[in-house]
């Protein structure tokens, strides 16, 4: 099973709807995507923090379906 | 209920967290990593000499699954330095990238491999 990039980028949209998203699927098998995404909510929150609020908005698909996501967050000013 | 009681693999990892400066838990070991993202993480430490403990969680699958639970990250590898996690494939990455990885090891009081 694999998952789509519009798939990724809605699961995020719905917990950071403020999010600015950017998905590459780097290898066109539905399972190795990079994604850049930022978000006001990440503000003062460390990269650990950050990731984590993708993860759970993945709700549970990271490490499963979605083996592989290149993943980098940032706040709006500090892209 | 304290979930360390719930899971004694917790009290393993913590144990491991605890005793050793610098922690990995990866797939397969440092000579022979299994996966990608955990033979970048070791090449990223070996460069930067500094001194490890891979944990293999293929060896071990309740460590596999219990140290997902244990951070609350879905991913191997992870790294643990002074018993904090640091982060995974990416974050180490972009910590080395940004020169900040060898930074926070020495401030950690890790003197790198001689």
């Amino acid at each position: 099973m694999a998952m789509d990039a519009q798939e990724i980028e809605s699961l995020i949209r719905a917990a950071l709807p403020d999010a600015r998203i950017t998905i590459e699927d780097l290898r066109g098998d539905g399972d190795h995507y990079a994604a850049h995404v930022v978000s006001e909510a990440f503000r003062g929150k460390s990269r650990v923090e950050q990731h984590q609020m993708v993860y759970g908005a993945l709700q549970g698909r990271m490490g499963g379906v979605l083996h592989a996501l290149a993943l980098q967050t940032a706040p709006p000013d500090d892209v | 209920m304290d979930s360390d009681i719930a899971n004694p693999v917790h009290g393993k990892i913590q144990a491991e967290i605890d005793t050793n400066d610098v922690v990995l838990f990866m797939k397969g070991t440092p000579v022979f990593p299994q996966c990608g993202f955990s033979a970048m993480v070791v090449q990223i430490l070996n460069h930067l000499e500094i001194p490890f403990k891979g944990i293999d969680v293929l060896a071990d699958s309740s460590i596999r699954e219990g140290i997902k639970e244990f951070t609350n990250w879905p991913t191997i590898p992870q790294l643990y330095v002074k018993g904090e996690f640091v982060g995974g494939c990416d974050i180490i990455r972009e910590m080395y990238e940004n020169n900040e990885l060898k930074d926070h090891v020495t401030t950690k009081g890790i003197a790198p491999k001689s």
